[in-house]
C-alpha cells in the first residue's frame, strides 16, 4: 500500500469558531488523486482551506506526511505541500518565470535570490505543463488557461509531496480543462504527488479521481473508490437534482422528460434518435421512443427524456411483445419521426412500425439542421 | 538573466547619480547662487554657520533621506493593501501623524517646554499607528481600492481639521512655526536632525531590505504567501510597523508630504520593468531622494527668496502620476476572496 500523505481525523471546519462541516476523516495516499464533489457553498472549498491552514480548523487535526500540521513550521509545511486556489492573481510586472519561480521560496536564502538550481527547476516546471514558450511572457497578459498552466508548475516547482487545487479548471475551455487533467495525471503518475482538489465537472471528476469524496451542506455525505460513489441515484440525491437525472455510464446530465402523454412517436436507434429526443425536448413535446434494444446508444438518453420507451432485452432482434406496446403507443401519437435510414435483422420490427407509419400518413421527415419537425 | 542584473545594477546607479547631481545643483541653486567652486571649498573646510554647510546642506540632506522615507513607506503600503494608489498621505497616516505631533507641540509649549526631535518621531508614530488602525479596521469592510482610499482622505481631513483647530485656538509664539510645519518643508532643519533621521530612516530601510523576500511572496497574494511559507500575522505587523516608521519620520520633521508615496513607487517600477522590493526598495529610496530634491529646488528658488511648501510642489508632479495609474487600471483589484 501506498504510503499516506496527507489524513484528518474528527476534523471539523468552518468560519469565525463555527462549525460547517464535522466527522472529516480523509485519507490521501502518494499516487492517488482525491476529489471533493457536492453543489455550490457545500463548503468544498472550506475543507481545502482547512487543510492547507488557511483556516484554522474548528476541531480535530489534519496530518502531513504523519505530522501534526498545527506544530510544523512554514517551510515546512511549504516543502511539502503545495496549492493551486481559486483567487485571482494580478501581480504586477510579473512575468510567467517570476510567477512559477515564486515556487522556490522555500528552497531560497534570506533574500530570496534563485540559485542556478532554482532557474533550471524553474524552466523544467515549466516544461512540464507545456508553458516554456510563456517564460518572458507578462503573468497578466496571457489567457486563462495559460495562467492555470503556469500556476500549475509554480505548485510543481515547490516539489511538493501533496498538491492542493480548488477548482482548477473553472474559467477553462474544455480544451484546456482536459490539457490541465491530464498534465496532472501524469504528475501524479511520475511523481508519485498526492492530490486533493475539488472540481466542479462531475464528468471530469469521475474521469480522473481516484477516490471521490462528496460534500454536502454540514456533512461528507459519502465517500469511496470512484466506481462506488458514481451511480445515478447517489449523485441525484447528493446535488438534490429533483428536474433531470444523471447517467452514471456516461457521466452525463440530462434535462427532465417533458410532461404529459406522449404526441410524438421517435422511431430510433444507434445514436439516430438522441438528436431528435433533445430537440423535442427543447420544444418541451411529450414523445414515445421505441423500440431500442437495451445496449442501444439511445437507450440511456431516451429513458431519461421519453414519456414512455419501448425496448427490447440485449442483442435479440424486437420481438411480438415489444413490437404491440409500440404500435399501441404510435397509435396514440399524432405525429411519427423516423432518424433511422439502416435496418437490419436485428430491428426489423422498426421498418415495418415507420412503413406502417406513412400508410397512415404520420411519418414526417426529420432534418437534422434548420427545419422543425 | 544576467542582463536583467546588469539592467538593475544600472538602473539603480542612473538613480544615485541623479539624486547627487540634484544635490549639488541644489547646493549651487538658492536664494544666493554659489558657484560651485565655493561650494567645494565649502565642503572641504566645514564652518559653522556657512551658508552651505549651515543651513543647505542639513536641509537638503533631510529632503534626501525623508524623499527617500516617504517613497520606501508607500511602497511598503501598497504591497500591504495590493493597492497602487495607497501611501501614506492619502491613507491619512501622514495626517494623524500630523495631529499628534500638533497636539503633543501645543501641550508641551504651554508648559514652557520645548519638544526633542526624539519625542516629536514618538508622537508622530503614535499618530500614524491611530491612522493605520482605522484604515485597516476600513479595509475590512470595505472591498474595493477605491474606498479604501476614499476612507483615507476622508480620516486625512478629519486629522487635519482637527490639528487646524487645535493650531487656531493656541495663543504661542511657537505656533507660527508649528503652521508653517504643518503645511509642510524641510526648511530649518539641524544636523542632530540630520542625524536623528538618518539613524531611523536607515534601520528602517535596511530592515524593509532584509523583507524583500517575504514582500516579493505577498505581492501573489495572501494565499499564495503563505503556501510559500510565509507568517502571514508576523509580516503584516513588521510591514505595518516598518512603513508607519517612515512615514512618522518624514511627518515628524517635514510635516505632512503628498504623492510622493505613490509616485515614486510606480515611477521606479516603469523604470526597472519589475516589482521585485529586492531592487525596488532601493530604487524607491533613491528615486524618493532624487524626487525631493527636485522639488525642493523648485520650493526653494521659484518664488525666492519666499519658500513654497513643499507639498504644493510634490503634489503638482505626483498628482499627475496617480491620475494616470487611477485611469489606466480598469476595474481594480479588490474582492480576491
Amino acid at each position: 500500500m501506498n504510503q499516506i500523505r496527507l489524513h484528518t481525523q474528527g476534523l471539523s471546519v468552518g468560519y469565525n469558531k463555527k462549525t460547517l462541516i464535522g466527522g472529516i476523516e480523509l485519507t490521501l495516499r502518494q499516487g492517488q488523486i482525491m476529489t471533493l464533489i457536492g453543489p455550490n457553498g457545500a463548503g468544498k472549498s472550506t475543507i481545502l482551506k482547512s487543510l492547507i491552514r488557511q483556516l484554522p480548523p474548528t476541531g480535530g487535526t489534519v496530518y502531513l506526511d504523519g505530522r501534526d500540521m498545527a506544530a510544523l513550521g512554514e517551510r515546512d509545511v511549504a516543502q511539502k505541500l503545495s496549492v493551486l486556489m481559486t483567487a485571482r492573481l494580478h501581480p504586477e510586472l510579473m512575468t510567467c518565470f517570476d510567477v512559477a519561480a515564486t515556487g522556490r521560496y522555500p528552497y531560497t536564502g534570506r533574500l530570496g535570490i534563485l540559485s542556478q538550481e532554482d532557474r533550471e527547476k524553474t524552466r523544467q516546471s515549466l516544461e512540464l505543463v507545456h508553458a516554456a514558450d510563456l517564460g518572458d511572457r507578462d503573468f497578466a497578459r496571457i489567457s486563462d488557461g495559460q495562467r492555470q498552466r503556469v500556476l500549475l508548475a509554480r505548485a510543481l516547482n515547490q516539489e511538493p509531496q501533496v498538491l492542493v487545487l480548488d477548482e482548477p479548471t473553472s474559467f477553462l475551455d474544455i480544451r484546456h480543462k482536459l490539457e490541465l487533467l491530464a498534465i496532472l495525471k501524469d504528475m501524479v503518475r511520475s511523481r508519485e504527488l498526492a492530490v486533493v482538489m475539488s472540481l466542479h465537472e462531475l464528468d471530469l471528476a469521475q474521469k480522473i479521481s481516484d477516490w471521490v469524496v462528496c460534500v454536502q451542506g454540514d456533512t461528507i455525505a459519502r465517500q469511496g473508490p470512484t466506481e462506488e460513489i458514481f451511480t445515478a441515484e447517489h449523485i441525484a440525491r447528493l446535488y438534490g437534482a429533483a428536474r433531470g437525472s444523471y447517467n452514471a455510464l456516461f457521466g452525463s446530465l440530462e434535462l427532465e422528460a417533458p410532461p404529459g402523454a406522449p404526441e410524438v412517436f421517435v422511431i430510433g436507434g444507434g445514436g439516430a434518435g438522441i438528436p431528435v429526443y433533445r430537440r423535442l425536448q427543447r420544444e418541451g413535446t411529450p414523445f414515445a421512443a421505441g423500440v431500442l434494444g437495451e445496449n442501444d446508444l439511445d437507450y440511456p438518453v431516451a429513458l431519461a427524456l421519453a414519456a414512455e420507451t419501448v425496448a427490447e432485452r440485449p442483442f435479440r432482434p424486437i420481438g411480438e411483445e415489444a413490437f404491440r406496446r409500440a404500435e399501441a403507443l404510435m397509435e396514440g401519437c399524432s405525429r411519427v419521426l423516423c432518424p433511422l435510414t439502416d435496418f437490419g435483422e436485428m430491428n426489423e420490427g422498426n421498418r415495418t412500425l415507420r412503413d406502417m407509419a406513412r400508410q397512415a400518413g404520420k411519418l414526417e421527415a426529420w432534418a437534422a439542421e434548420g427545419c422543425t419537425v | 538573466m544576467r542582463d536583467d542584473r546588469a539592467r538593475y545594477a544600472g538602473g539603480l546607479l542612473l538613480l544615485a547619480a541623479l539624486a547627487l547631481g540634484l544635490l549639488v545643483w541644489n547646493v549651487c541653486a538658492g536664494s544666493v547662487s554659489i558657484p560651485l567652486g565655493e561650494v567645494l571649498r565649502a565642503l572641504l573646510s566645514p564652518e559653522e554657520g556657512g551658508i552651505v554647510w549651515g543651513m543647505r546642506l542639513p536641509r537638503l540632506l533631510a529632503a534626501a533621506i525623508l524623499g527617500g522615507a516617504l517613497s520606501v513607506s508607500g511602497f511598503l503600503l501598497q504591497t500591504f493593501f495590493a493597492n497602487p494608489i495607497a501611501g501614506p498621505f492619502v491613507l491619512g497616516i501622514s495626517s494623524g501623524a500630523k495631529l499628534t505631533v500638533a497636539l503633543v507641540m501645543v501641550v508641551f509649549l504651554s508648559h514652557g517646554i520645548v519638544l526633542s526631535s526624539m519625542a516629536m518621531v514618538a508622537g508622530a508614530f503614535a499618530g500614524s499607528m491611530l491612522s493605520m488602525g482605522f484604515v485597516l479596521l476600513m479595509s475590512r469592510r470595505v472591498r474595493s481600492m477605491s474606498m479604501l482610499v476614499v476612507c483615507g482622505i476622508m480620516i486625512g481631513n478629519i486629522c487635519s481639521a482637527i490639528t487646524d483647530f487645535v493650531i487656531t485656538f493656541s495663543d504661542d509664539s511657537n505656533i507660527v512655526n508649528l503652521h508653517n510645519w504643518s503645511l509642510g518643508s524641510f526648511s530649518g532643519t539641524s544636523w542632530e536632525d540630520v542625524g536623528l533621521m538618518a539613524w531611523i530612516v536607515g534601520a528602517a530601510l535596511l530592515l524593509s531590505f532584509l523583507l524583500s523576500k517575504p514582500i516579493g511572496a505577498y505581492q501573489m497574494g495572501e494565499v499564495y504567501a503563505q503556501n510559500m511559507g510565509v507568517d502571514i500575522k508576523r509580516f503584516r505587523a513588521q510591514l505595518i510597523l516598518l512603513s508607519s516608521l517612515l512615514s512618522a519620520t518624514v511627518t515628524a520633521f517635514a510635516g505632512p508630504i503628498s504623492f510622493v508615496g505613490i509616485a515614486v513607487p510606480h515611477l521606479v517600477k516603469g523604470l526597472f520593468r519589475t516589482a521585485k522590493p529586492i531592487v525596488i526598495i532601493p530604487g524607491c529610496f533613491l528615486g524618493g531622494a532624487a524626487f525631493c530634491l527636485f522639488c525642493d529646488l523648485i520650493a526653494r528658488t521659484a518664488f525666492a527668496p519666499r519658500d513654497m511648501s513643499i507639498s504644493s510642489v510634490t503634489a503638482v508632479f505626483g498628482a499627475p502620476v496617480v491620475l494616470y495609474l487611477m485611469a489606466s487600471r480598469r476595474g481594480g483589484r479588490g474582492g480576491d476572496q
